[in-house]
């Protein structure tokens, strides 16, 4: 591989944003037909080196070579005009607009007088998409379809302007197990049939092995590993990505379970949409233990959390928090009977992004007698000293509590979070992906503090759509399906491998009773 | 009963399609930002200032055309502006519509008084006449009985107005430029990465608005009426912006919910006929604006548990 030609080479790229450096001395080759991944924790400057290559940044000094010539003025247009390609975390779609008519957006083909030829249009996607194997319907329109589809038409944009090197951003983060498969078919179908390469960031190792057929390692701006994937496994990956071996240590659980404190019971939620979201769901959570909530995005786990913390009406069933009903109470006053929410968008429910990170911290204490007179006015001393005391036990790392929350990277921010719901006095826990889009080394910090809380006799209801953090976390797990809970498992009762089968709803509780 | 029936002439939908028209030119106006993503409510400022303008080219630039030309002109520039401070200065779009027809008043009855030395309403006058919009008659209708009343014999920009509905259709949802606009207003990201640039989308948009509010302006001074008054648009530009969200921003469909604004205008003054008070009839436009804006939320709610079963 290494006497051929490559057809992107990186040299020596930095990149200097204001206080961060955030590719340091990058130096990197990308060959024709391979899939390359680019792993590391977040902010390790996976997505800064890929928006230089695709012109959205321009680099502190280096230079780039696609397919032997010097990208001379990098823009996204003159990225495509070499037949680079990006496809966004964040699908850049017209909902209201047909698939046809976003992959021709900006290239249309006209009729006379300049009229849009739709069925020229909707010809070529279908061309396309039998081309490259990409099955999908033309003429559909793009709100209607799943998240998985419309990644399709964002790798068919890019296919149809013409590039051959494509870059996807974390691709899978949005998408079910089954459409993780489906992608990656597609992609073993473009650089096997025509010969495209593929870039892929990533921060799931097991992608990583099963993607890729050589894999780049970034720290902290630094490229710190080239390897093929064959010689490499997932530990190692880890390690080289944090620096030191530390991934999975045992968490140690202590204590007795005790008193139950969350009853749910024959739950009914709609979701935004008014359809059943949750239909008859009863569990309980006692003192001292975790009940992991195991389901595939979308299947009612959201509204079954926001029910319970009171943010979305219950449409029948109750719940009880200590033996006492919490029908018609608001979120606030549910918080008052000793619940903490950390609430799965960090962005938008989990802390108030323009505000600073001190302020963020206060919010649901600025009332009391310690950080203010009369409820009144705010004793600001005594607010940024607490705020720097968490900001240093919680280990947040960013310039300072006086700097916005919503500039911290996402694993700071959900310590943000992390550290004033832990710290209200509350033992009841309802935590929500609390791990996801945060980096390996903050996962460890989080899961302990987690287990603290646990081992320290609260009741802790969490969801992941994380399964070796539901596995490594929880006392029990039940399985929901479709806003019905279609297993309920002691830890190690189950393997990891066995309990995709009950979220997916292929075989019930009932189901299995009965037999 | 019979007497009631009359109300029901060629008169009243004349009348309609009078009233319905600068409505009709500055809904068009209001569309084509709202396509953008941007909500114009100083469209009713911008139109006062076109009908204005257009009496005054209509007095000084000898003629109609004069009139039409200065009062697009004046359009395309408060147009230009609207779109400077919103999508250049990101200013607040509601807080930039609200300073432009205060502005509006405020000029146009300043200018009235500093140009014309009247206060309250010119009219014209021997010595500086004001030239108003021809009337045009359409060969082989005129000459059929019902429809030469309705259809033959109207102002220039009623003609205008239905050619540019059509237009106005075809060219948002037919050609490409249709769609860059569409995709500027509904997510701009995506224009930007298929490279164009949202924000030459919006510009064109307001200035297409503007040149809009320059002929409803023309047709309200010169067409409906040849004489300019003091806030003279009566909230037209609001009722616009109702109609636009009646008709979802779709040219034909915004078409018809000004002439139904028309059509309850023209019936409210008919009414008046018969001893209601002008007080009460004139409150029809308005009232039919509620209306539409609640059947507007109705509408979406029920599409909302349609999606539930």
């Amino acid at each position: 591989m290494a006497e051929r030609e490559p057809i992107v080479r990186f040299e020596h790229i930095s990149m200097q944003f204001p206080g961060v450096l955030a590719n340091d001395d990058v130096s990197l080759e990308i060959y024709p037909g391979e899939v390359f991944a680019l792993v590391g924790e977040n902010g390790a400057g996976k997505s800064t080196l890929m928006n230089v290559l695709y012109g959205l940044n321009q680099p502190t000094s280096g230079a780039i070579h696609v397919k032997g010539k010097k990208v001379e003025k990098q823009s996204p247009s003159q990225a495509i005009a070499m037949g680079v390609g990006m496809v966004h975390q964040h699908f850049k779609l017209v909902g209201s607009f047909t698939v046809a008519q976003n992959i021709a957006l900006c290239c249309e083909p006209k009729k006379k007088l300049g009229l849009y030829d739709f069925r020229a249009a909707n010809d070529t996607v279908r061309h396309l998409s039998e081309e490259f194997g990409l099955e999908i319907d033309p003429t559909a329109q793009v709100n209607s379809l799943s998240v998985g589809l419309q990644q399709r038409v964002e790798i068919l944009k890019t296919l149809h302007r013409g590039a051959d090197v494509l870059i996807l951003d974390e691709p899978t983060a949005v998408l079910t197990p089954q459409e993780t498969d489906e992608l990656f078919r597609v992609i073993r179908g473009i650089v096997r049939d025509k010969g495209m390469t593929v870039i892929i960031i990533t921060h799931k190792l097991y992608e990583v092995m099963a993607i890729s057929d050589r894999v780049g390692v970034m720290r902290a701006g630094k490229l710190v590993g080239l390897k093929n994937t064959s010689e490499v496994n997932e530990r190692m990956l880890a390690s080289m990505m944090v620096g030191r071996e530390m991934l999975h240590a045992q968490l140690e659980k202590t204590g007795d379970t005790g008193d139950e404190r969350i009853r749910v019971e024959n739950l009914q939620v709609l979701s935004d949409r008014m359809l059943p979201a949750v239909q008859g769901v009863s569990l309980n959570v006692r003192a001292g233990e975790i009940l992991g909530v195991a389901a595939i995005e979308g299947n009612g786990q959201s509204e079954l959390i926001e029910a319970i913390t009171g943010m979305r009406p219950v449409r029948g069933g109750e719940v009880f928090i200590d033996g006492k009903s919490v029908a018609g109470k608001t979120p606030g006053e549910i918080r008052k009977l000793g619940l903490a929410h950390i609430p799965e968008d960090r962005l938008r429910t989990g802390v108030s992004p323009a505000a600073s990170v001190e302020d963020n911290l206060l919010a649901g204490k600025q009332r009391t007698k310690e950080f203010s007179a009369a409820g009144m006015h705010l004793k600001r001393r005594a607010v940024h000293e607490y705020a720097r005391k968490l900001f240093s036990q919680f280990d947040i790392r960013g310039a300072g509590v006086g700097t916005a929350a919503g500039s911290l990277s996402g694993g700071n921010m959900q310590k943000v979070v992390l550290a004033r719901e832990f710290s209200l006095g509350a033992d009841i826990l309802i935590i929500s992906q609390p791990t996801r889009g945060v980096d390996i080394g903050a996962i460890e910090f989080i899961h302990k503090s987690i287990v603290e809380k646990r081992n320290a006799g609260c009741a802790i209801l969490l969801v992941s759509a994380d399964l070796d953090e539901v596995f490594r976390l929880s006392d029990r797990i039940i399985t929901l399906y479709e806003g019905k809970i279609t297993g309920h498992f002691r830890a190690g009762e189950i393997e990891k491998a066995d309990i995709g089968y009950y979220m997916t709803g292929a075989r019930t509780g009932s189901e299995e009773a009965s037999r | 009963m019979r007497e009631f029936l009359s109300v029901f002439s060629i008169g009243l939908f004349q009348n309609t399609l009078r009233t319905a028209t600068p409505v009709v030119l500055a809904a068009l106006g209001v569309l084509m930002t709202d396509h953008v993503g941007i909500m114009n409510i100083g469209m009713d400022g911008m139109m006062l200032c076109g009908a204005f303008f257009a009496v005054l080219g209509s007095c000084y630039l000898g003629g109609w055309l004069g009139g039409l030309v200065l009062a697009l002109a004046v359009g395309l520039l408060l147009g230009a502006f609207f779109g400077l401070f919103v999508v250049k200065f990101k200013s607040d779009e509601y807080i930039i519509g609200v300073a432009l027809n205060i502005f509006a008043g405020g000029l146009t009855v300043f200018l009235l008084r500093t140009i014309f030395g009247v206060a309250g309403a010119y009219s014209g006058t021997d010595a500086l006449p004001i030239f108003g919009l021809p009337k045009i008659n359409i060969p082989l209708i005129e000459n059929i009985p019902i429809l030469s009343d309705l259809l033959s014999g109207n102002t220039l920009l009623v003609y205008v107005s239905w050619i540019l509905v059509a237009l106005s259709y075809v060219l948002i949802y037919k050609t490409p430029l249709g769609f860059w606009l569409r995709a500027a207003g509904e997510h701009p990201e995506s224009l930007r990465a298929a490279g164009k640039s949202p924000e030459k989308m919006k510009y064109l948009a307001s200035i297409l608005c503007g040149l809009f509010s320059g002929l409803a302006g023309a047709h309200l001074s010169l067409g409906y009426l040849t004489m300019f008054t003091e806030n003279m648009s009566a909230s037209r530009g609001f009722i616009a912006v109702a109609c636009v969200i009646f008709g979802a921003s779709n040219p034909p469909r915004v078409f018809l919910a000004a002439l139904l604004f028309g059509f309850i205008d023209a019936l409210g003054l008919r009414v008046q006929s018969f001893n209601v008070s002008s007080n009460l009839t004139s409150l029809a436009p308005y009232l039919v604006t509620v209306i539409m804006m609640v059947w507007v939320v109705w509408r979406g709610e029920r599409k909302k548990k349609r999606l539930a079963r």
